[in-house]
């Protein structure tokens, strides 16, 4: 059946010969020349080969221009990252953060590599696993952790937690599996409705890609032209089961049939920050959508309370270890000569002191008072709340004002 | 117990607060509801016969005309005109950008919408029926009317949900359910429901233009019907105030709440008991759900002392189980006989009419109920 989707779809102009090279693990890339002295200099870096799948579509780049300065912040930002998530685990191990907690560690060069293609005025929009697109967003990490800790300080003052993390031009965290899917191609709609010439990014992930509503978005997006890149991010795992146990067809990057498709290394920064500089020219040149998919890994269980080793196995998890996104790419920045083994250890020691003073200030930071006026706030828009509210007794109603 | 904070006068509520930067406050002024011109409408001369669907046709003219932000997006919307035709003529009139025609794709079109909103725009999402919503209803609850909330009031999602709801006929039990009960009870969103033309007109105004999520649940006999309109509400700058129920005929002696069409029977009913045994019953028109207007109520039993809820949902966990929750709450003391309730009947509704009748309020049932309350 696929294929003859294949071979029906080559009539329709759009199609390109279809690229399939066989996913190995990614390759170390010959040592670099030419590298600038100057951090604002550009100049060129190579992508491996296998770092792309392409369906219907002709693939990005196998380079991508770049400075010292630019990698050493993607450098940064995803041990930025990773810091935080590092704490954030802490912290729910010392039964400081409640409830849920979805932690992005080792899927971190696909939230940096996608923010530094993008613009501010570019959406983003991801589903519960969000601490790290928060922050690439312009969360700093005192919100996100003082939100994680129920502060009234955290950047949805404390009412959201989690999943629930909001932002100019991101969208949140979204925590009904799937349902995000159809709000990014609304807010790609209010882009084309405003006639602004930017994309939306809509990320789920690989578990959420079976849901009904993602299909249906797909259709919608593609029938009107809609300028927005979907992304599965494929951490190979939904919840515990796998995909191979989930989805009857594991390549998502085939999944929107219609809609020309790339399957991405995100285990590397540089492949991630190409594919996407490449599909938002793609989708600004009024081409309709793309379905992107991020090949990463979850090291951590789905969330705090699965210890993530019943459905796989520690060989497995210290196999994808070993092709980890910040030491890889370190070990790569280093051989290109952008920084020394110390600067790197410099940039290591820099974020972990910021992560670590701005939790101690999230830490710091006083929960939201038990009143009526703060319970009650923000459901409505100010100046347009109902009169009243009842609480949990006739004595309890709130009245506004 | 201490005696709860019942009437409050209207200015605080449209009071400003203080408000962060971030957290977009709405200007009451976009939308302040006209309600001293509005009274006394009736007797006022200018008066037209106007049907619901117009009414309604009108209302989304008038609000796509002067908010460039707003579009209506749905099933059938634009080149069929409408599956009821409530949207006649608005393809024409405003294009294929701002009246679009959806595939059969109710999860899918409904987040579309709700995205939209929440990245600024006023979107108008119509369901042919709400039973159809249901589809989407997650959409409704988890996105629009959660998510202002959870982002601390950052981020708002300013969109109408329109559409036929609850009972029509001979249809059957997939396409004859009321809603009114489902939405009522979701924080976050206000619902509306109205009856008349002019209900129709001035609260589907005041729903797209209320910067929340707003579900507005028509009901399909009623757009053919047609009621007088009052100059004042033919023109443009009509919009009635959402939480605010109208008292559509005054009395002494029974209170009747009703809403959508199930007003037009309690009027009925309420007009065979003045010829029939010489009885003034009040009926409040209920107009929103949510909020809902309590201190009309209470205000009404504390003045006849006996309450009667008349509403075509389910009985259980209903409208009406709210309302006399609220009656034994706020006017316990005031009841002079128990509060009672007439409903749809606890069945999935039929389709042969016989059965159908017996599954809905009929005015001999509100009739019956009411002699009874009354001792008559």
């Amino acid at each position: 059946m696929l294929l003859n989707s294949l071979k029906s779809a080559r009539a329709v102009p759009w199609v390109r010969p279809v690229l399939c090279t066989p996913r190995r693990s990614l390759a170390h890339v010959a040592n670099l020349e030419d590298v600038p002295t100057e951090d604002d200099k550009p100049f060129s870096v190579p992508i491996a080969e296998d770092s792309f799948d392409t369906y219907h579509l002709d693939p990005p780049p196998f380079s991508v221009e770049t400075t010292k300065r630019e990698l050493r912040n993607l450098y940064h930002d995803m041990t930025m990252i990773r810091r935080m998530e590092l704490a954030a685990d802490s912290l729910y191990k010392d039964r400081k953060i409640r409830g849920f907690c979805h932690l992005s560690t080792g899927q971190e060069a696909v939230a940096v590599g996608i923010e530094h293609a993008l613009t501010k005025a570019d959406k983003l929009i991801t589903a519960y696993r969000s601490h790290g697109f928060t922050l690439m967003r312009g969360g700093t990490v005192k919100s996100i952790i003082g939100e994680l800790l129920g502060r009234r300080d955290g950047i949805s003052y404390g009412k959201g937690g989690s999943m629930h993390m909001f932002c100019e031009s991101f969208f949140g965290g979204n925590g009904i599996v799937g349902a995000s899917v159809p709000l990014g191609a609304g807010i790609a709609f209010a882009q084309q409705y405003n006639d602004i010439k930017n994309v939306t990014i809509n990320l789920y992930g690989d578990g959420a890609a079976n849901q009904g509503q993602v299909h249906e978005s797909f259709n919608l997006a593609k029938l009107w032209n809609l300028p927005v890149i979907f992304g599965c991010e494929n951490n190979k795992y939904g919840m515990g089961t796998s995909v191979e146990r989930a989805s009857a067809m594991t390549e998502y990057y085939k999944r929107g049939q219609y809609i020309p498709g790339l399957r991405i290394n995100g285990m590397d920064v540089l492949a991630v920050l190409s594919a996407v500089k490449y599909g938002k020219k793609f989708v600004q040149a009024g081409n309709g959508p793309l379905v992107y998919e991020y090949l990463t890994y979850r090291y951590a269980g789905h969330s705090m309370s699965d210890p993530g080793i019943a459905y796989r196995s520690r060989d497995e998890l210290k196999q994808e270890r070993a092709n980890d996104p910040i030491s890889n790419f370190k070990e790569r920045l280093i051989d290109w000569g952008v920084f020394s083994e110390d600067e790197a250890k410099a940039i290591d020691k820099d974020v972990r002191s910021k992560v670590n003073s701005e939790v101690a200030e999230a830490e710091k930071m006083p929960a939201p008072e038990m009143k009526m006026d703060i319970l009650f706030e923000d459901m409505y828009v100010r100046g347009s709340e109902p009169q009243q509210r009842r609480g949990r007794t006739i004595d309890e109603t709130y009245y506004q004002g | 117990m201490a005696a709860p904070r019942l009437f409050r006068p209207a200015a605080r509520l449209l009071s400003s607060r203080l408000s962060t930067p971030l957290r977009p406050t709405f200007r009451q002024s976009a939308c302040a509801p006209s309600i001293l011109r509005f009274r006394g409408y009736a007797t006022q001369g200018g008066v037209k016969d106007v049907t619901v669907r117009d009414a309604l046709n009108e209302a989304l003219a008038e609000e796509l005309e002067s908010n460039q932000k707003t579009f209506i997006l749905g099933e059938e919307v634009a080149q069929y005109n409408g599956a009821y035709k409530v949207t006649r003529g608005l393809l024409d009139r405003f294009g294929p950008k701002r009246v679009i025609d959806t595939p059969i794709t109710e999860a899918g079109f409904c987040g579309l919408a709700v995205g939209a909103a929440l990245a600024g725009l006023h979107p108008i999402c119509e369901f042919m029926t709400f039973n159809f919503a249901m589809q989407a209803i997650d959409q409704i609850i988890n996105s629009a009317a959660k998510t202002h909330y959870m982002s601390g009031g950052i981020q708002p999602c300013n969109i109408t949900f329109r559409g036929p709801n609850g009972f029509a006929a001979g249809v059957a039990a997939q396409h004859s359910q009321d809603y009114s009960a489902w939405y009522g009870s979701i924080p976050g969103l206000k619902v509306v429901s109205p009856w008349s033309s002019e209900d129709a007109k001035g609260l589907l105004k005041a729903a797209i233009r209320d910067p929340n999520p707003v579900v507005v649940l028509e009901n399909e006999l009623l757009y053919g019907q047609a009621f007088p309109m009052s100059e004042a509400a033919q023109k443009d700058d009509f919009v009635l105030p959402i939480g605010k129920a109208k008292i559509e005929r005054p009395g002494k002696d029974l209170t009747i709440v009703s809403l959508s069409r199930c007003v037009g029977l309690s009027l009925n009913a309420a007009a065979e008991l003045k010829q029939k045994y010489g009885v003034e019953a009040e009926v409040i028109n209920l107009r929103s759900v949510k909020p809902l207007d309590v201190e009309t109520i209470v205000q009404s039993l504390k003045k006849t002392g006996r309450i009667m809820c008349v509403e075509s949902g389910f009985p259980m966990f209903g409208v009406s189980s709210e309302i006399l929750a609220l009656a034994m709450e706020y006017g316990f003391d005031y009841l002079t006989a128990p509060a009672v309730r007439v409903t749809g009947a606890e069945v999935p509704t039929p389709y042969a009419a016989g059965l159908e009748e017996m599954s809905f309020p009929q005015v001999d049932t509100i009739l019956g109920q009411a002699t009874k309350l009354l001792r008559l």
